[in-house]
């Protein structure tokens, strides 16, 4: 039987729907760890890339932080923070969240950035105080980039908390770790194929959330997707 | 932890001795990490060149190609791996394959960007001299168009070396095979060597490829 139809009968499998091993448990526990990650890595990085785009200030900063978060291997991370803090959700948590503020620093930076002049200006002179104008002016014209960061760090994290399984972690990565340790090239593609699917997933989701965050008058221009940060990290 | 024998001992995270006698291997870890680097990087940069040019030429074709590579590009290298595993192994093929396919997704963008930079008016103008489009391809809008790839180049190699220690997963030796090693074994000493060693080729591979920018782009400084 060829390894196609196997995965086909092993996605049919009942078994493989139920228990603390089936699709229902993995697809959770995968979708919680990375949520939390990307939930704190945004909570610290949005605020800081927000207002150094907004003073313009430590720009060099913001934007290399992405050059040292690719540098710095996604699989180091996760291996380094399980030897420091041992077992468990929390080292997990603390190397994904490190793996995904880098693009959201960065990608909020040049958003902020790239907010015209002009507007900022005219914004000033209606009277809007400072508060105010980033929120209301800045900020709703940033949501593009701003997204763009969100959705690359959402999507690295996933992929990284599928190798969360070489330390114990649970998640999708469980299929294809235990599926090589096993030799069970059925159960590896099918863990495969659940990874994929779910980073595919994250990105068109976020990118739904995108659209519906951007002001109306702004969907009306292109968006500037090539100003979007190149990072990829597992 | 019921047996542990070791009551009084602590692992370093670096035991200097271990280091020592295993300068080999080291070394092997290293150069196999920079040879799937630089035939990933290569052979990205040869498929993405004419495949860049014609994307950014076609406008039909330009919203398809990046589409299909956005998707390709968003998908785990992990997953990758794992889905090409029953037809070509556990084997560098399966390595390249995937580190190529993400390297030709970083270079491609960055050749369709870089050549949609170049100004009309120096279009006009090699056209006025009389340059034939392949050549006005080679001599005029290429070399205006090498900062930006040559950006994606540093961003492809930088990703790739960071990629690699994933293959150590699926049985490659490279750096990250130091990593996993030390993860299994629980000793500290090849995990942060590996690490280090990687982070270290990162950045030697990105500061050696702004400099050659420097020498052959010397018009344009580093983007």
């Amino acid at each position: 039987m060829s390894i196609l139809m196997r995965v086909v009968e092993w996605f049919t499998n009942p078994a493989h729907w139920t228990g603390p091993d089936g699709i229902p448990i993995r697809l959770l526990q995968h979708v919680l760890l990375s949520a939390e990650s990307v939930l704190i890595g945004a909570l610290i990085a949005l605020p800081i890339g927000i207002v150094l785009g907004h003073y313009g200030r430590f720009g060099t900063a913001a934007m290399n932080i992405s050059n040292v978060g690719r540098a710095i291997p996604s699989f180091a991370l996760l291996a380094l923070s399980f030897q420091i803090f041992g077992l468990g959700d929390a080292p997990i948590i603390i190397s994904l969240t490190a793996l995904a503020i880098p693009p959201m620093v960065t990608n909020s930076y040049v958003a902020m950035r790239e907010v015209d002049p002009d507007i900022k200006e005219a914004a000033r002179g209606m009277g809007y105080r400072e508060l105010a104008q980033v929120l209301r002016v800045e900020l709703p014209l940033a949501v593009p980039l701003v997204m763009g960061g969100i959705r690359t760090s959402a999507v690295q994290v996933v992929a990284t908390a599928t190798l969360a399984a070489l330390i114990a972690g649970g998640g999708f990565g469980r299929y294809i770790i235990d599926g090589l340790a096993q030799f069970d090239y059925t159960k590896l593609v099918a863990g495969a194929i659940l990874v994929a699917l779910l980073a595919l997933a994250t990105e068109a989701g976020l990118a739904g959330v995108e659209r519906l965050l951007i002001p109306r008058g702004l969907r009306l221009l292109s968006s500037p997707a090539t100003k979007r940060v190149t990072f990829k990290a597992a | 932890m019921g047996g542990r024998v070791f009551l009084d001992y602590v692992d370093p995270w670096i035991n200097w001795d271990w280091l020592s006698s295993h300068v080999a291997l080291l070394t092997t870890s290293l150069l196999a990490h920079l040879q799937l680097t630089v035939i990933a990087v290569a052979i990205g940069l040869a498929i993405s060149l004419p495949v860049g040019v014609v994307a950014q030429r076609e406008r039909f074709l330009r919203g398809p190609v990046l589409t299909l590579f956005g998707i390709f590009y968003t998908i785990p290298s992990i997953a990758l791996f794992a889905l090409l595993i029953p037809y070509t192994g556990l084997s560098t093929l399966t390595a390249e394959i995937g580190l190529v396919g993400y390297a030709v997704l970083i270079l491609t963008r960055n050749v369709i960007v870089g050549l949609d930079a170049v100004p009309r008016d120096v279009i006009d103008a090699a056209d006025g001299m009389g340059y034939r489009p392949f050549a006005r391809l080679i001599w005029v809008e290429l070399p205006l168009a090498l900062p930006t790839i040559f950006a994606g180049i540093r961003i492809a190699t930088v990703t790739t070396i960071g990629l690699i220690t994933i293959t150590a997963v699926i049985g490659q030796d490279s750096l990250g095979q130091l990593i996993l090693t030390g993860l299994t074994d629980n000793f500290h000493t090849p995990l942060v060597v590996g690490t280090v060693l990687s982070v270290v080729l990162a950045f030697v591979a990105d500061l050696s490829l702004a400099l050659s920018q420097r020498l052959a782009v010397p018009w344009a400084r580093a983007a």
